[in-house]
């Protein structure tokens, strides 16, 4: 009786899970395994790893994607470490929530008009007497806005962390002769680590894949996968090395998965 | 007397409207067990955070050694706190932890391993150095944090609540172990509670604290035996507190009866209130008794029987025998006049200890007597 009920409650899920999850990547696992001809072959996978073009974009791809989690925690990290001492926390955490309101394309156009010969950017530019600069279609500002679009979702698992963290560690920490800086580096940021890690997941994977910015802003000069795959599934129709590259990105998040989940055993090796 | 360790002088403490602590002034010696004693919420672990630099007061000195520290941040203080809740780093080992405060001196790692194990030792816990955080008990815990404050070899340990998480058991022989080591380390404890059972078992001296006053100081035997008001009575131990007045030196009233006491240096006829330990009083027949009594109800505590009975005004008492009565009988009462105490309603500790000191000498003859 029970068992049948709590498996009724699962039904919405599970039927999400399978039509939404596994099917698709069945499906593009599967797909991978097609030519152009539509038969069965190795050649999608060959191809990726012989042909430097693939190695360099992946590598293009990761390291795009670092330099934007890099620079999104050199961000969010004192971000979210202020916003949690300020008085009204929770205002200046909705106005950091605010922005993912607001979807990604009308953000991009903003920056478009931000960033153009006449923008604002260069506006200002201008008037401190540098004069106007290239900025839109440089990696720069693929960088800058793509850094600005994952902020929020690096703030919010570090703030979590943050507030999770009990206050009496820190008492302890400074009542056994820690100053401030030894007792973040020491204490607070090794307990909000799994915070870090948190928002280097939802960071870094979407950042591997961006195509609209990488078109948009970066003005097609920085390849990603993202980019590779949106090229052969729409332009040349090759949908079996699409989805090649497809299952090498859901490699990749697994490796990134396993690389930031917590292996260590409770308690931690001696350093 | 030597120098004391720690000097609160005119201490006063304001949260907005609130006030926490009113003109504290309290001395610790080098090497006593000090307890703060009092309900929650009385200013006591306000005092311990004063000390330890997590808190500014409003008003007041805050001496160290003879130094004003009101301006040092707790990490310059060479004290250190034993947390209610531990606080102890889990992400660190157990000998992580206690060497946390050691790794900061930038002591050389063989001093340090030596100075943890010796610290892990001395709590009992010698082969637990490698165990994580969370792998041990209540009373392990307590024990490393214990070790991580006293391996800093502080001139002074603040204790908040120390064993408030243990059960009744483990309290008991923390009680002991914590005076034990008090007394091979020789360093100044201070220790907050509200349970009054261990701050009479383990301080040499206890300060009893309500509303952020203190009340009373003095040693456990003191404070149990001769509570300066009602509040103390009260709080320390069980009491039985009549309303009285004085007729004249060693002489009160109470019950419409005149009984011999042994407190002097209070006016005639001033209204005061009288205390009677429990344990104190015996049962009898009426015949030979100076306070008749029904019994109502008993309760066996396992080592006495607790009688509540009813005098014949109305007056409840709270009796400890060895023996058991029988609920509904008639008994009498007998004390004698030394187990009374006498508290004027409005007596400040400084009046009282003056007042005292005037006829404690034949107060001690007369207890010879009988």
């Amino acid at each position: 009786m029970t068992k049948r009920k709590t498996w009724l409650y699962f039904l919405p899920y599970g039927l999400w899970l399978a039509l939404f999850v596994i099917a698709p990547v069945a499906l593009i696992v599967y797909q991978s395994f097609f030519n152009l001809d539509h038969q069965v072959t190795l050649d999608n996978y060959a191809n990726y790893f012989r042909s430097g073009v693939y190695l360099k974009m992946t590598l293009n791809s990761v390291w795009y994607a670092f330099l934007i989690t890099l620079f999104t925690g050199l961000i969010s990290y004192p971000t979210a470490y202020v916003l949690h001492q300020l008085k009204h926390r929770q205002f200046w955490l909705l106005l950091v929530i605010l922005p993912t309101w607001i979807n990604i394309l009308l953000k991009a156009y903003a920056f478009i008009g931000i960033f153009s010969q006449a923008g604002v950017a260069n506006d200002f530019l201008r008037f401190i007497g540098v004069g106007p600069q290239q900025l839109l279609f440089t990696n720069a500002s693929f960088i800058f806005v793509a850094t600005y679009i994952q902020i929020p979702f690096m703030i919010l698992p570090i703030y979590n962390a943050l507030d999770d963290l009990n206050p009496a560690y820190v008492n302890a920490s400074l009542d056994l002769g820690a100053n401030r800086w030894q007792t973040f580096r020491r204490v607070i940021f090794p307990l909000t680590l799994p915070g870090v890690k948190a928002g280097v997941q939802a960071v870094f994977i979407p950042s591997l894949s961006l195509f609209m910015l990488t078109r948009l802003i970066g003005g097609n000069k920085v390849i990603t996968l993202g980019t590779a795959i949106e090229e052969h599934f729409l332009t040349t129709m090759n949908w079996g090395m699409g989805s090649t590259i497809g299952v090498v990105l859901i490699v990749a998040m697994i490796i990134v998965m396993q690389l930031t989940n917590d292996h260590e055993p409770r308690g931690g090796a001696p350093r | 007397m030597s120098q004391p360790i720690i000097e609160l002088r005119h201490v006063t403490q304001r949260y907005g409207d609130h006030t926490i602590l009113k003109n504290i002034n309290l001395t610790l010696e080098s090497g006593k067990f000090y307890t703060l004693l009092g309900p929650s919420g009385c200013g006591k672990t306000t005092i311990l955070r004063t000390i330890s630099g997590f808190n500014q007061v409003t008003a007041g000195d805050v001496l160290f050694d003879g130094q004003r520290i009101n301006d040092v941040p707790a990490n310059h203080r060479n004290v250190n706190t034993v947390f209610q809740d531990y606080a102890l780093f889990p992400h660190l080992t157990v000998a992580e932890n206690v060497a946390f405060g050691l790794t900061l001196k930038k002591l050389p790692k063989a001093d340090i391993a030596t100075k943890v194990a010796e610290a892990l030792k001395l709590v009992q816990l010698a082969d637990f150095g490698n165990r994580a955080i969370s792998a041990l008990s209540g009373g392990q815990q307590q024990r490393v944090a214990i070790a991580r404050a006293i391996v800093m070899q502080p001139q002074v340990l603040l204790l908040d609540e120390p064993l408030s998480a243990l059960d009744a058991k483990l309290r008991r022989a923390m009680q002991s172990e914590l005076r034990d080591l008090q007394q091979r380390l020789g360093i100044t404890f201070l220790f907050v509670t509200h349970d009054q059972e261990e701050a009479l078992a383990m301080s040499d001296e206890i300060f009893v604290m309500n509303n952020g006053e203190i009340l009373q100081s003095g040693s456990p035997v003191d404070i149990y035996d001769e509570p300066i008001n009602h509040f103390v009575a009260d709080f320390i131990g069980e009491s039985n507190i009549l309303p009285g007045k004085m007729v004249a030196d060693y002489q009160v009233a109470f019950n419409g009866q005149q009984f011999e006491c042994s407190d002097a240096g209070i006016p005639a006829n001033e209204p005061v209130e009288v205390v009677m330990r429990p344990e104190d009083l015996t049962l009898t027949t009426p015949a030979h008794a100076k306070l008749t009594v029904t019994i109502d109800t008993q309760l066996f505590r396992g080592d006495y029987y607790e009688i509540s009975a009813t005098d014949d005004r109305g007056h409840d008492w709270m009796i400890h025998s060895v023996n058991p009565a029988e609920d509904g009988a008639t008994l009498g009462v007998n004390f004698r006049p030394q187990d009374l105490h006498v508290m004027r309603l409005h007596e400040k500790e400084a009046e009282f200890d003056a007042r005292l000191e005037t006829y404690e000498g034949t107060e001690e003859s007369s207890r010879d007597q009988t």
